[in-house]
């Protein structure tokens, strides 16, 4: 299939907009009508033809848009690409990683063609045919992740692994759900965890550090992690929190169809051959309730799990307050019916909105 | 499945070391290229002996960024369970082989300054991966090796060759011993000490290191554990449902696979974790002989190493 590249913005006017393929493609992400954290991880390899599990790094109708948009964020403020200097190799590690599966992925958009250590590097959509020389910083306009990373939908974090722990010692985090790369780099597993309420006691932090020390070479994992946004945002930085933060004052009962968001991480982990890193990469993916509630599944189900959701979830992921407006919205999608099991739409097969 | 992911290979090189020891090359069957590792990385290989299959962890020696074929080196064991005998007697060039992606439990920390290394024996193996990665990227290194004596010296030649200024050999038979003391306190600061050898070296390098005040985290070390032959045991997995009998040359875990049982692992020598495993009852004596659990874990009778660790006595009821 060849993508249609949206001309949209994620800021300003927010013309962000999804298109039917871009939502029946969502990922929803409960697969019952609860929701509580949980070690929720499984091997990424391939899913649905089509679907945003398919590809190693899906690539859709946003992307142009979306790297527009990482540009200005790093324009006004550099530090959301930092690389401590024992992570160069890990940055080459995931130029490779991202050059090869998506020109293997996506043979009609990217190219990638290799002699020993002179390769050429093909990006049709945003137009860019550079060569360079593998492991030679020199011969490339940044450093290899800085590189690589303004070329990929969603954010990476960089981890060095070692004591028994991983470190945040890299990333490129310019759409993220209110964290900080400047404030957690150098930062280990259970201290950039820290905010997270009710998982910590739950004893799901040591059981993903030691699922995630034990990932493998050629053998990839994937978990989803929700949040909600009001606005297309993809920078909702600590940072820039004067900006964002006053918007979700701006929901009206008439306005949240549109304005409200489901904000949805696909969240990889690959193990980094040369480095022995483990790279996280984060893709965002936004969907406004309007456009959900054409899934009856998906409305029935949303309502539910928003409704029962633990105040102190619901208190971290800042909709606490627009709690109940949301409900009113929600409700009417709701019509009682029973849902079946897992995150897919099942379109054809659930029944239409009994109300 | 269980453990890392599988490569088709062909042996396409045995080379004699010395008596002691052989280098086999792997090449990948469909022609294609190998995945790059770090240096230190092992990989498993499945050796189908008749009718009992062992796997087995051997670092990975060529250099990580060659991606045409891996190589080994397998010091014979005459008293072991029969894997570096299996290896020795049994393969031969062309033969068709399964490999597991590398794994790495021994990778540098590349934010050392420099990397010192001490390798005892067949224990060369790993540093000679990495130091062709820190001789790729620049990175300062030095390597003391101990062996038994010339003739056993694997690799000797090639790296006082190619390095004369970093390698360092040390024979046994000619009472040279590595002066560890004043080696670690003419370090930089900054540098990372890593062994790898026979268990008595790692001990001493450990509490050496432990004793000049070296941090914890800049001490890394690598044994692999072949599992020992001990006298058979029975044992109840009470999630399969099946009472298994572990034969005296064999592994609980080899035993669990062989009874069709999907057990986890990784490394298959004790250092991993990914094996460990539940006991819900036993009667008897555990022979506990990984690096994983810690000595009240080995104390309680709570948790088992099936890679490498064995049970005498009546009952043991695993959670498996
Ligand atoms: C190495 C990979 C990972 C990185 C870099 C990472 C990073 C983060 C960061 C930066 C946050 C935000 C914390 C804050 O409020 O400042 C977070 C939240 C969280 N993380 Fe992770 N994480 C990783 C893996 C995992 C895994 C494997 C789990 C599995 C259960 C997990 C569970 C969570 C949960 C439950 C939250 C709260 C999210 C929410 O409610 O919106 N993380 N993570
Ligand atoms: S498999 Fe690694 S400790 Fe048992």
């Amino acid at each position: 299939m060849t993508i249609q590249f949206n001309d949209e913005t994620f800021r300003g006017d927010y013309s962000f907009k999804n298109s039917d393929w871009a939502i029946q493609r969502f990922p929803f992400p409960f697969h019952e009508d609860s929701y509580m954290y949980s070690v929720n991880m499984e091997q990424h390899r391939g899913g649905p033809k089509g679907s945003i599990y398919e590809k190693r790094f899906d690539v859709d109708e946003h992307y142009l848009a979306e790297m527009r948009d990482r540009a200005m964020v790093l324009d006004d403020d550099p530090l959301r690409c930092q690389s401590l200097p024992h992570m160069t190799l890990a940055g080459w590690d995931l130029l490779e990683l991202i050059m090869v599966s998506k020109s293997e992925d996506y043979p009609d958009l990217f190219e990638l063609h290799r002699n020993g250590d002179q390769w050429r590097w093909i990006n049709k959509p945003m137009g860019i045919d550079d060569s360079f020389t593998f492991l030679d910083a020199a011969t490339l306009p940044y450093g290899p992740m800085e590189y690589i990373t303004r070329q990929a939908q969603g954010d990476f974090a960089v981890l060095d692994q070692r004591d028994d722990n991983l470190w945040m010692d890299a990333g490129m985090i310019t759409t993220q759900a209110d964290w900080s790369l400047d404030f957690d780099i150098g930062m280990n597993f259970f201290e950039w965890h820290a905010p997270v309420p009710l998982a910590h006691e739950k004893g799901i932090f040591v059981r993903a550090l030691k699922f995630l020390l034990n990932i493998q070479q050629g053998a990839p994992a994937r978990r989803l992690n929700w949040t909600m946004t009001v606005n297309p945002l993809l920078d909702t930085s600590p940072e820039n929190y004067h900006k964002w933060g006053v918007q979700k004052t701006e929901i009206t009962p008439e306005n949240i169809g549109s304005k409200q968001h489901l904000r949805v991480e696909l969240q990889t982990f690959f193990r980094l051959p040369r480095s022995n890193a483990l790279v996280f990469p984060i893709r965002c993916y936004l969907c406004n309730f309007q456009d959900l509630m054409s899934m009856p599944k998906w409305g029935r189900r949303l309502h539910r799990v928003i409704r029962d959701l633990p105040e102190e979830l619901a208190t971290y992921k800042g909709f606490i307050d627009n709690r109940p407006m949301m409900l009113d919205y929600l409700e009417k999608f709701d019509d009682g019916l029973p849902t079946s099991p897992g995150i897919w739409p099942e379109f054809e097969t659930e029944p239409p909105l009994q109300k | 499945m269980s453990g890392a992911e599988k490569i088709d290979v062909t042996v396409t090189e045995i080379v004699p070391v010395n008596a002691l020891v052989k280098r086999f090359k792997f090449e990948r069957r469909d022609g294609g290229l190998l995945p790059t590792f770090s240096g230190g990385a092992h990989t498993v290989v499945e050796m189908k002996d008749g009718d009992i299959t062992r796997l087995n962890p051997y670092s990975l020696m060529s250099d990580p960024m060659d991606q045409s074929a891996y190589t080994i080196s397998v010091r014979r064991d005459d008293e072991g369970r029969g894997g570096s005998l299996f290896m020795h007697n049994k393969v031969s060039v062309g033969d068709e082989m399964v490999i597991s992606y590398p794994v790495n439990l021994f990778s540098l920390d590349l934010r050392a300054k420099k990397h010192l290394f001490l390798a005892g024996g067949i224990g060369i193996t790993p540093f000679l991966s990495q130091i062709k990665q820190c001789e790729r990227l620049g990175d300062a290194w030095e390597l003391h090796y101990a062996c038994r004596n010339a003739a056993l010296g694997s690799y000797v030649d090639e790296l006082t060759a190619a390095h004369p200024f970093e390698a360092h050999v040390y024979y046994d038979d000619e009472k040279q011993v590595i002066a560890l003391e004043n080696l670690l306190n003419g370090q930089p600061i900054g540098t990372h000490v890593y062994v790898c050898g026979p268990k008595g070296m790692i001990t001493w390098v450990r509490a050496t290191a432990e004793k000049l005040g070296w941090p914890r985290e800049a001490v890394h070390y690598e044994e692999f554990l072949a599992p020992q032959p001990g006298k058979p045991f029975e044992v109840r997995l009470a999630v399969s449902n099946k009472t298994i009998q572990v034969g005296k040359d064999e592994s609980l875990l080899e035993a669990m696979e062989r009874s069709g049982v999907d057990a986890p692992y990784l490394c298959r020598g004790g250092a991993c974790g990914q094996c460990e495993t539940r006991v819900i009852d036993y009667a008897g004596a555990f022979i506990h002989r990984d690096h994983w659990l810690e000595d009240d874990e080995h104390a309680s009778g709570e948790k088992i190493m099936p890679c490498v660790s064995r049970f005498e006595g009546k009952t043991l009821v695993l959670d498996r």
